[in-house]
This record gives structure tokens, sequence and C-alpha cells, in this order.
């Protein structure tokens, strides 16, 4: 009896010297690994936004190969649950996280999970609240919506384009005005019916969106929100069909026209290099068609040379800075003249880019009102 | 053209947005009349979507035989599920509530069906065949009934004959009077001589094949494709759970307020935001009101159910819930 006490003690002993051997081994190897960690909201291949990000972060596993360790949360579709992930990536060691949504590290307690981590490195798409340790970074998609505006204008024969969209966000109600103005440039006059879903990424009611646009007398639609429901729908019913934050093409290869795309890669792979040689600084990065940021994805069959052309002097006017969609004059739906003849809502300077991130009118020829209400958070 | 006015519009997309949600309620209620409550059906539906894509993209053959056999095979992995529920109720006599919760949480978008769609690939993959509408009998442009009642997929037919069936088997078979008895008064039907665990067992199975094919309604027909998550049936099996209350037990019942349902969480909302009547006050046409709809109107129905006359004809299978046990009879 005695000796099995003897016995089990030493079993015990060893256990845990194999485990503190294992401990420090671990340690050691975190030591050399860079932690990065991406949080979506949506899952990791939706065929949008979620998986454009998720495309970003495998390039960064990919140029950097072992010198980093990525993870992915994905289906964060409340942001009350943001501090509960936040908090278990710090305990297993990430150093570096990138919240993909609006509101996952602003408003509330969101919005002091910096001071509460303040050796993390945080970066928020979309959003406005820069910290110590904290950016924010987003790209002027509303130039390349705008050029996708253009082939759904060039594509509508009735003048009514159907406009699928998420959020009375200023973000999403800058992109509906970017689209309804290319949409006028191809079609002028042309209407743009919005449609909220009131989610991000919901395939059903994504599809009951597009059937009662059709319904309603669009021919062409459009969309602002994450999955290819729509177009699904589009091409089986014959409606051309321009997509949102991915290339979709193979859900509508008949119908489908382009779509205004990220490409976050870049910028993830620039800002965890700083962050692994300490020279990560807090800022707001807004990318452009120039830096590659954000592009136009290949064309469907039915886009014409016509259209092609027209789009691509426009691509570049806004690569040279000659052309910015929201310059004056724009009136929005009450006829009301919101950006005077000669002014422009210009990115680069702070009165612009709080211009349009604040943005809670719609052009004219929008057919539709925006909510006041917040995405859940 | 009264068939693009909003009423017939709204009317058949009740249709095509009821008929998964019927689906799910009939095979709850099947399990409910046997006695077995299932609060799994939101993960059986879940799991049913994504293996009846799964036989979509999958198997051989031509599309028409493809469809049908996607049907089956999401009907087969919803029994399977139902399995996991029966094993535990009825042979372990766990709990049913705590059981069926397990099983939507299990299955649901966060586990089972999640990992089964990401396993086999059926992400971001257009969809290779789709239940598309059928003309039926060229009706499809009659005045008002044309769009609602002949132009749907055949999932919302079968459902029609399946309605008919399950009210016929439970009140003119000796098969569903003996159901109704095991789930009314179990120790009777034991003394009666028949087998409480097979008869549990087969509702419950049948109710959970039932619940998937309700998910492959989503999958095949109404937005043909797989995605992670759960925003695919999006809450369709919660509400069959409480419409198989609204409608007394009754499946003729279940018909009418699976559209009701249907309407309010499918056509409604987008279409009277689509139109944007002038009629209509701005605040009912918000998406945040429209949004809200089936769970105010789950609220407003639960509350004349709760009231005394409602309660009076209610007809809830009195041994509901209660594992049987033989020697506690």
């Amino acid at each position: 009896m005695r000796k099995r006490k003897h016995l089990l003690v030493g079993v015990v002993m060893l256990l845990a010297v194999a485990a503190l051997a294992l401990a420090t081994s671990v340690s050691a190897k975190q030591a050399s690994v860079f932690k990065v960690a991406w949080i979506y909201p949506g899952p990791h291949n939706d065929g949008g936004w979620s998986q454009a990000h998720d495309a970003g972060r495998l390039y960064v596993q990919k140029m950097l190969g072992s010198k980093v360790q990525t993870t992915y949360k994905e289906n964060v579709f409340s942001n009350a649950s943001v501090p509960q992930i936040v908090a278990g990536l710090v305990r297993d060691g990430y150093q570096m996280i990138f919240a993909t949504s609006f509101g996952m590290l602003e408003l509330g307690v969101n919005g002091q999970l910096w001071k509460k981590y303040p050796k993390v490195l945080f970066e928020q798409a979309t959003g406005q609240q820069i910290e110590k340790n904290q950016s924010e970074y987003f790209g002027a998609a509303e130039d390349t919506i705008y050029l996708s505006g253009m082939a759904a204008g060039a594509a509508t024969k009735k003048g009514v384009v159907g406009y699928v969209a998420a959020f009375g966000i200023p973000e999403v109600v800058r992109h509906t005005n970017a689209f309804t103005l290319g949409v006028q440039a191809t079609h002028p006059g042309a209407k743009v019916k919005l449609l909220w879903t009131n989610s991000w990424f919901s395939p059903p009611k994504e599809t009951s969106a597009a059937q009662n646009l059709v319904a309603a007398g669009a021919d062409v639609l459009g969309q602002n929100v994450d999955s290819p429901a729509a177009g699904v729908y589009a091409e089986k019913h014959g409606i051309p069909w321009a997509g949102y934050d991915s290339n979709a093409q193979k859900f509508a290869p008949k119908q489908w026209l382009t779509a205004s795309v990220y490409n976050w890669g870049q910028y993830y792979l620039s800002r965890v290099k700083a962050a692994m040689a300490g020279t990560w600084k807090p800022g707001f990065y807004y990318g452009s068609i120039k830096d590659g940021f954000t592009a136009l994805a290949p064309y469907g069959p039915s886009v014409s040379a016509k259209t092609k052309a027209l789009i691509a002097a426009k691509e570049k006017a806004i690569e040279a800075g000659t052309f910015n969609e929201f310059c004056g004059p724009v009136y929005d739906q009450a006829g009301k003249l919101r950006i005077p003849k000669g002014k422009c809502l210009d990115p680069r300077t702070p009165s612009g880019i709080n211009a349009l991130y604040s943005m809670q009118w719609l052009v004219k020829g929008v057919i539709g009102s925006v909510s006041h209400v917040p995405p859940p958070g | 053209m009264i068939n693009s006015s909003l009423m017939v519009l709204v009317l058949s997309q009740a249709v095509t947005y009821g008929t998964p949600i019927l689906f799910a309620a009939l095979g709850e209620l099947l399990a409910e009349r046997s006695g077995v409550l299932n609060l799994g059906v939101e993960g059986m539906m879940l799991v049913g979507a994504v293996m009846g894509f799964w036989a979509v993209q999958r198997a051989p053959g031509p599309g028409s035989l493809v469809l049908v056999l996607a049907v089956l095979t999401a009907a087969f992995a919803g029994a399977l599920m139902g399995l996991i529920h029966a094993f535990l109720v009825v042979t372990l006599r766990a709990s049913q509530i705590v059981s069926g919760l397990a099983l939507t949480i299990f299955a649901g978008g966060l586990g089972l069906s999640s990992y089964l769609g990401n396993d086999l690939g059926l992400a971001d993959v257009p969809p290779k065949y789709q239940l598309g509408q059928i003309n039926v009998f060229g009706l499809k442009n009659v005045s008002v009934v044309g769009p609602i009642l002949f132009n749907q997929s055949a999932l919302v037919y079968a459902s029609w004959a399946l309605t008919i069936a399950v009210a016929l088997y439970l009140s003119r078979t000796r098969f569903g009077l003996n159901v109704r008895a095991v789930g009314e008064s179990p120790g009777a039907a034991d003394a009666m001589g028949i087998n409480i665990a097979v008869y549990r067992y087969a509702h419950v199975l049948g109710g959970g094949a039932l619940a998937g094919v309700g998910g492959a309604c989503f999958s095949l027909s109404i937005t043909p494709g797989w995605t992670a998550g759960d925003s695919l049936v999006g809450g369709a099996g919660w509400i069959a759970i409480a419409l198989v209350i609204f409608s007394f037990w009754r499946a003729e019942l279940c018909l009418v307020g699976a559209y009701l349902f249907g309407a309010l969480s499918g056509g409604l909302p987008a279409a009277i935001q689509a139109h944007n009547y002038k009629a209509i006050p701005t605040f009912f046409k918000t998406p945040e009101f429209l949004n809200a709809l089936p769970y105010l109107t789950t609220v407003i129905v639960l509350v004349i159910i709760a009231s005394g006359w409602a309660k009076r004809r209610l007809g809830a299978p009195a041994a509901l819930g209660i594992p049987y046990v033989r020697e506690e009879r």
C-alpha cells in the first residue's frame, strides 16, 4: 500500500514536470511566431464580404509563412459577442486583431477594448475610432460601386434598378448614392429602388428582396449585402445583376455585370509586417483604385464594349483624381442641393471623410427611405 | 394586371415561404401527438438543408431524379437527427426540453450543419439543380389564383398532399388513433397492447424527416445554395414549433398558420418596402417594424390562445413532454 502511494506521488510529479516542460516549450515557440486574428461578421466562405477578408488573411499567411500564425472567428452576427471573442483571442496569445465590421471595436464596451488590452494592436474596418493601439481602415468602394452602377444603368431598359441593401448606416447610404449616380451616368433619369434587409447576410431575405424589387418594376439588380442569393435569383429569371464585394460571377454566369471588390491582402500584409518590425502606428487608411485596394470584378458577357469603354474612361479619371462622383451639384430625394457646384466630398480631407462617413441622405432618383437605426451591436 | 398587385405578390410568397414552416410543423405535430416535444426542429432543418444540397451537387443522373434524391436525402438526414432525440427521450427517458434544445445547438449553425457543409465543400458553390416553379395545368397567369396556387415548386404541392395525409392519418386510421392514445394516455395505450416506444420512435423519426424536407425547401428551392451559419433557415424551425400550438395540434390549421407566418417572414416586409405605398404610414414601412412582425404576431396569438375560451378547446396531448415509464403507471 505504502509503495503504491510512493508510486502515485512519483507519477504526479513526473506529470507536473512534463507539463512544465511543455508549457515552457510552447511559450518559447510563441515568442518567435507572430499571432494575428481576424473577426468576420459572416461565414469565412460566404462568397462575399467575409470571404474577401479571409482571402486577405490567407495572403498574409502565404507571404509570411511560418513567421505568423493566423486564425479567424466567423459568424459574429452580433457585436455584443465581440468583447468575449477578443478576450479569448488575447488569452490565446494573439497580438494583433483585425475586426472586419463596423461597431466591433466602436461604441459602448466594444469601444473600450483597446484600453483593456493595451498590448494588443487593434484594427477595425469601416469605423472611425482611432486610439494609440487601434487603427481604422477601409476604402473608397463608392468609386468602384459608382462604376458598377454605370454597368447597371447601361443594362436597364425601363430605367428602374433594384438595390438590395443591408442597414441604413452611412456606409451603405454612401454606397447606394454612388451606385445611383453611376446608374444615372449611363441612363439619365433612371430610378433606383431601395430595399433594406436589415441583415448583412441572409440568403432568404435577399432572395425575397430581389423577387419583390423585380415585381415592383426593376429590370436590373444591384446589392450592398454579402450573399450571392440575389444573383442566383437573377440568373434564373433573366435579370442582369451587379454584385458587391466579391467576384460572384459563377452564381450568375449569364446575368453577371460586374461588382466592386476589395483587395484587403496588401493592406493586411503591410500592417502585419509593420507590427512585427515594431513600426506599427495607429492611423486611418482609406484605400482607392490607385492603391489597388478597390477594383472592379471582371465583366459578364452582356456588358457591351461601349459600356466597358465608358467605365474605363471614368476609372482612369478617378485614378487620376480628375473625377469624383460626389462633386456638385448633387441633389437629394427632396430636390435639396446637398453638394453645391464646384464642391466635392474628398476623402483625403477631414471634412470630406466626415461628410462621407455621416451621410444620411439619399440622392435624387432613389426610391425608398433611410431609417436611422444602427446595426445590431 | 391584378397579378402584379401587392396582395397577389404577398400571398404567393406566403405560400412559398410558408412551405418549409408547414413541413416542419407537420413533423412536429406528429411527434407531439405521440407525446414527444422536440425543440430540435431548427437544427434538424439545418441538417436537412445541407444534406439536401449535398445530394443535389454530388448525386449523378438526370436533374429531376437528382432533386427527388436530394429531398429524400434531406428527409433521411432529418430522421437521423430525430433518432438522436428519440433515443435520448424514449429509451433513456431524458428531459425532452433539454434534449431538444441540445439537438438544435448540436446540429445548428455553429455545429454539425456548418461542419458538414464546410467539410463537404458546399459553401460558395452555385447550385447544379434547383426546384423551380411549375406552371400547373398552364394556369400560371390566371387572375389572382394563378400565381398564388398554380405557379409554385413541387414541394408546395407535396406539402398539400402531406397535410391531407396527416389529417386523415390522425383522425381516420387505426394507427392514428393509436398515436393519439399514446400521446394522451400512454398507460391506457400500453394496457391495450400498443408498443409505446415503437410509436414514439416512429413519429419522432418521421417528424425529423419532415423537418429535414422543410430545411431542403430553402436550399433546393427558395434560395438555392448553402451557406454556413443559421441564416439559411433563419428561425423557421422555432416558428414551426409555435405553430403547432397555434393550430391546436391540427394539421389543416397548420397549413393556414404556416402561410400566415410565411407572409410575415417572407414576402410582406420586402413587398411593402419595394412598393413604397404612400397610403401606408412611414412607421409601418420601416424594415425594423416589418422584420418584427412575425414575433409581434406570435405574442398576439399566444395572448389569444391563453384566454379561457381557447384553453378549453386547445387539445394539447395530455402526456406531452412526459417520459413513459411502465412501472410508474
